[in-house]
């Protein structure tokens, strides 16, 4: 067996146990026929552990014929010749792709293992696996793409299984009005993503990300763009990445995404949904490198994120929404890294950040037992110190600061206020319209629709 | 003309007309559901083996062998071809299981006599290529849900005005085409009010709001199956888009765009799950639009993809919205009802069948979404972006209603709401080709690009419909083009091949 032919087993072994795992799981909820929590659990682990080791196999490999890229094409999943239109699937292992997906494979399985235990005869246990499968494929599509357009499909796999996991506890509003939120945001994400990955294909003739970056491994490729063109994609693929990775002002959603079970919470937000939108700034580097602008507003949001991340942890009363905060500071910095062109070092930072964070929200739901143990152990209360800020800061400012920061920034506020309130002030009034209209029309009441009985939801995001 | 191997056609129109009558005369509600099943079984067979016979001639139009019609009219009015190949048994089967999903408690309520009637007429006109006869079949086609207004006492000037009007516009731009004008140079008032007709059947804003009014007061199968097929978008195929200048095309598509983002966000706001349907449905058609009088092949594949995927998509979509309501009555989305752990079937299929009409990947929907964009974009830089924002807006709108009817509190009922068999078979057959489409989608799109190039190029030589001599083989549906340089579709001004790249992506 050639070294390419074993790139070739070993990479569509990795991409296709998620996708084997997710076909199983809905197959049998489809036909009603849905397998134990034994077998889920079995199902699950030889799906990450075989993916796991195919990864691990080819970076391995990789190590021993000096390879820096190794691409495993799939076909053309769609094409039309005659109009050079094709939907390419293809999976690169590269610096990049690989330790991402390694890591997608480790939290996921380390985090599989806590939720089966975790959620041991809940009702919605089937459900979350199945969402599991989905995100865990979406993230491996994601982190082997070497296309546009296939970074776009698990992209969406990802956004889609994640809000659903924050309404996970679905007989309640709050997490239902949660998730909505969340998708809401996503939705923005993905519309930009989309409009970007259209302008590539209009600016380079190909999705490509080989032929977008040059002939260069990553993260040494040349983009193929001018700056102009490389400002304008850029900051569509920074607003989707903004939205996946909630940097600002599109931070308002992490916090509420905690509300889902603490185990989705530890892999899709503090640990690897998160970094998404940072993997794909990553992953296309070699257009923010064409335009100084571009990546000035790439560092800018990022410090003005970490800033408004750090300030917003500090005041969280509860621990999942001040690790939340913490991630949100973390994927700031990083952010900036990229912006400055420190690639290694954004890589490194995310993927020690993901596995210390995966830990620390799985700890979250016996925090109070450890700060007991803590306390029996010292004999006494811990107390509080002062930190540098507040010794430096007066009384006045410091006040500011909390409120600013206990109204996480008023980002939600001012989206509200000034985005969603009046777009949906004008179809309300269309609507009204549209009901005199018809009345009009019909010369009598022409809506039997208002007669149904309401009972209006009491708060929510829009 | 092609011969099919059997009369198909003729057979898959007669068989549900020879139901409506049998069904008329029956009084029991579950015989004439019994009845009328077998019946529109048996049409959806028919249209089945007319689609595989037509595929194995590997031709651009066939029609009937013993063809009884030609013999009477002397002339080609039931013809099978590249664009009705596969509407015909998607019609079919959207009738099919409409009735099959139709429960007992409702069989009193819905017409099988008339639905029958209805898919009668609806696959006659998707088998009619003739301009009279097919504005014939679409004033016919109106007629069904006036009576059915009529007989549940409910308002119906809003319907009449509007197709009253509907006809009015498509008889007298017919009449001033054949009175003026030839295939090659219509006039152009003939045009305007044909554009006027397919614009107003089509509901394009600002004439859409009988449809609203007919999802409010009609039965929802009714409704349902009036617009799913998509007619409206099949008559401006086949008598806006052979004759009219690439300004009326244009304007067709930008009108088109808008009332797609405009149904998409009307759709945020509504608190009533069938008006939520009604401007979810339009927003999409209003999209299949779009991409067919952008007149570039890309768009026009897109655009045909997109038709077939959302009649699958919003029409499993509609139907399991129609389940709902039949266990609970009519729907609020101003609060929640928590029904996902007593029908979780019906909620996995409204969510994938609400996913697949935005275009998510890995459904139906998808590849076609994304060729409608790349087409939208092509001819129009910066209005394409639009289908992207209406498709965003229409997924907000999906999930907000999903979550409003599934979740949010606890359902208190003891009556037992779970999927009946025959629900649960209609879920079935339509998720697996929703899946399979989706997972799959290399035959679809090749035949509806081969069908795009033909009704360009169709377009370009002023011909009524596809009418051309060269064949494809089956193995290469596209060997037809592979002789000729490139396809016949003239470029849309203002297209990227006209002005170049936009300002902004050639600094």
């Amino acid at each position: 067996m050639s070294v390419e032919t074993l790139y070739h087993a070993l990479g569509l072994t990795a991409a296709a146990s998620p996708a084997l795992l997710l076909a199983v799981f809905g197959l049998t909820m489809l036909f009603s026929r849905p397998l134990s929590e034994k077998a889920m659990e079995r199902c699950t682990e030889t799906a990450v552990l075989t993916g796991l080791a195919s990864s691990i196999g080819i970076l391995v490999l990789m190590l021993m014929t000096g390879e820096r890229q190794v691409p495993v094409e799939l076909g053309n999943w769609v094409a039309i010749p005659q109009e050079h239109f094709h939907f390419h699937l293809k999976l690169v292992f590269d610096r990049l792709s690989v330790p991402f997906v390694v890591l997608t494979f480790l939290l996921v399985g380390t985090t599989g293992a806590f939720a089966n235990r975790y959620l041991h005869r809940e009702t919605g246990y089937r459900r979350f696996f199945l969402l599991y499968a989905m995100f865990l494929m979406g993230m491996v599509v994601a982190s082997l793409a070497g296309t546009i357009e296939t970074l776009f499909l698990g992209w969406e796999l990802v956004g889609l299984s994640s809000a659903l996991l924050v309404a996970y506890f679905h007989d309640r509003p709050s997490p239902v009005l949660n998730g909505q939120r969340v998708w809401s945001v996503y939705r923005v994400a993905d519309a930009a993503f989309l409009i970007a990955a259209v302008a590539l294909h209009h600016v380079s003739g190909e999705g490509d990300f080989a032929g977008l970056m040059g002939t260069g491994a990553w993260p040494e490729g040349q983009a193929g763009l001018t700056s102009g063109q490389a400002l304008f994609v850029g900051l569509l693929l920074l607003v989707a990445a903004a939205g996946k990775s909630a940097l600002i002002p599109f931070s308002g959603w992490l916090p509420r995404a905690m509300e889902g079970p603490t185990p989705s919470s530890a892999i899709f937000y503090g640990a690897l949904s998160v970094h998404l939108g940072t993997f794909l700034l990553l992953r296309v580097s070699a257009i923010l490198e064409l335009s100084f602008w571009l990546s000035a507003i790439v560092v800018l949001l990022g410090l003005a994120t970490a800033v408004y991340g750090s300030l917003a942890a500090r005041v969280q009363s509860d621990i999942k929404s001040g690790l939340a905060f913490s991630s949100l500071t973390q994927v700031g910095i990083i952010t900036a890294e990229i912006g400055l062109g420190f690639r290694y070092l954004a890589l490194v930072h995310m993927i020690g950040h993901a596995c210390l964070r995966t830990l620390q929200l799985l700890r979250a739901p016996s925090l109070i037992r450890d700060y007991h143990n803590l306390e029996n152990a010292i004999g006494e209360h811990l107390q509080p110190r002062p930190g540098l800020w507040e010794r430096w800061l007066s009384p006045a400012i410091q006040r500011k600061l909390y409120r600013l920061a206990f109204e996480r920034g008023g980002f939600d506020a001012v989206l509200q206020q000034y985005m969603v309130r009046p777009f949906l002030a004008f179809f309300q009034l269309c609507d009204r319209l549209e009901r005199r209209w018809t009345d009009f029309l019909a010369g009598t009441t022409s809506r039997e629709s208002d007669r149904i009985p309401t009972a209006p939801v009491a708060e929510g995001p829009e | 003309m092609t011969e099919l191997h059997l009369p198909w056609l003729e057979l898959a129109i007669l068989l549900p007309l020879f139901g409506s009558l049998v069904v008329s005369q029956l009084h029991d509600g579950d015989r004439a559901r019994r009845f009328g099943l077998v019946f529109s079984g048996a049409a959806l067979l028919c249209t089945l083996g007319a689609w595989q016979d037509f595929l194995t001639l590997s031709a651009f139009e066939a029609h009937d062998r013993w063809d009884v019609v030609r013999q009477v009219f002397h002339r080609d009015v039931l013809v099978i071809d590249e664009l009705s190949a596969p509407l015909l048994p998607l019609a079919a089967l959207l009738y099919f299981l409409t009735q099959l999903a139709t429960l007992r408690t409702k069989v009193h309520r819905f017409s099988f006599a008339s639905t029958l009637f209805s898919e009668s007429v609806l696959l006659t006109t998707f088998s009619c290529r003739l301009p009279w006869a097919l504005i014939a079949l679409l004033a016919v086609g109106t007629i069904p849900p006036f009576f059915e207004l009529r007989r549940r006492a409910r308002p119906q000037r809003v319907y009449v005005l509007h197709m009253g009007l509907f006809v009015v516009l498509l008889v007298a731009g017919q009449l001033l085409m054949d009175l003026n004008g030839t295939a090659t140079s219509p006039p152009l008032t003939a045009v305007l009010l044909l554009t006027a007709a397919v614009l107003l059947r089509n509901g394009i804003a600002p004439v859409h709001c009988w449809k609203t009014d007919l999802f409010e007061h009609a039965s929802f199968g009714t409704a349902l199956l009036f617009v799913a097929p998509m007619v409206g978008v099949y008559a401006a195929m086949r008598l806006v888009f052979p004759v009219a200048p690439d300004q009326v095309l244009r304007s067709i598509a930008v009108l088109s765009l808008v009332t797609s983002v405009y149904a998409a966000g009307m759709a945020l706001v509504q608190t009533e799950a069938r008006r939520f349907f009604t401007y979810l449905f339009l927003s999409h058609s209003s999209l299949v639009l779009v991409g067919l009088e952008l007149a570039t092949p890309i768009g026009l594949t897109g655009a045909l993809c997109v038709w077939l995927s959302v009649g699958l998509s919003l029409g499993g979509f509609g139907l399991t919205l129609r389940s709902v309501e039949s266990r609970t009555g009519r729907l609020s989305l101003g609060s929640f009802h928590g029904l996902y752990e007593h029908t979780p079937m019906l909620a996995a299929f409204f969510l994938l069948t609400g996913l697949a009409s935005i275009g998510f990947p890995g459904t139906i929907g998808f590849v076609g979404t994304e060729l409608l964009v790349e087409g939208a974009v092509q001819a129009f830089p910066w209005v394409g972006m639009l289908v992207v924002i209406a498709a965003a807006l229409n997924g907000l709108a999906v999930l907000h209603a999903w979550f409003r009817i599934f979740t949010g509190r606890k359902h208190p009922g003891t009556i037992d709401l779970r999927c009946r068999l025959p629900e649960r078979f209609a879920v079935l057959v339509l998720t697996l080709l929703i899946i399979g489409g989706g997972l799959y989608p290399q035959p679809g799109v090749s035949s509806r690009y081969h069908a795009a190039v033909e009704l360009g190029r169709a377009r370009g030589q002023g011909l009524p419909a596809p009418q051309l001599t060269a064949l494809p083989t089956r193995d290469n549906p596209l060997r037809a083009d592979s002789s000729s340089p490139a396809p016949a579709v003239p470029a849309v001004p203002g297209s990227l091949e006209h002005f170049g790249l936009p300002a902004f992506l050639n600094k």
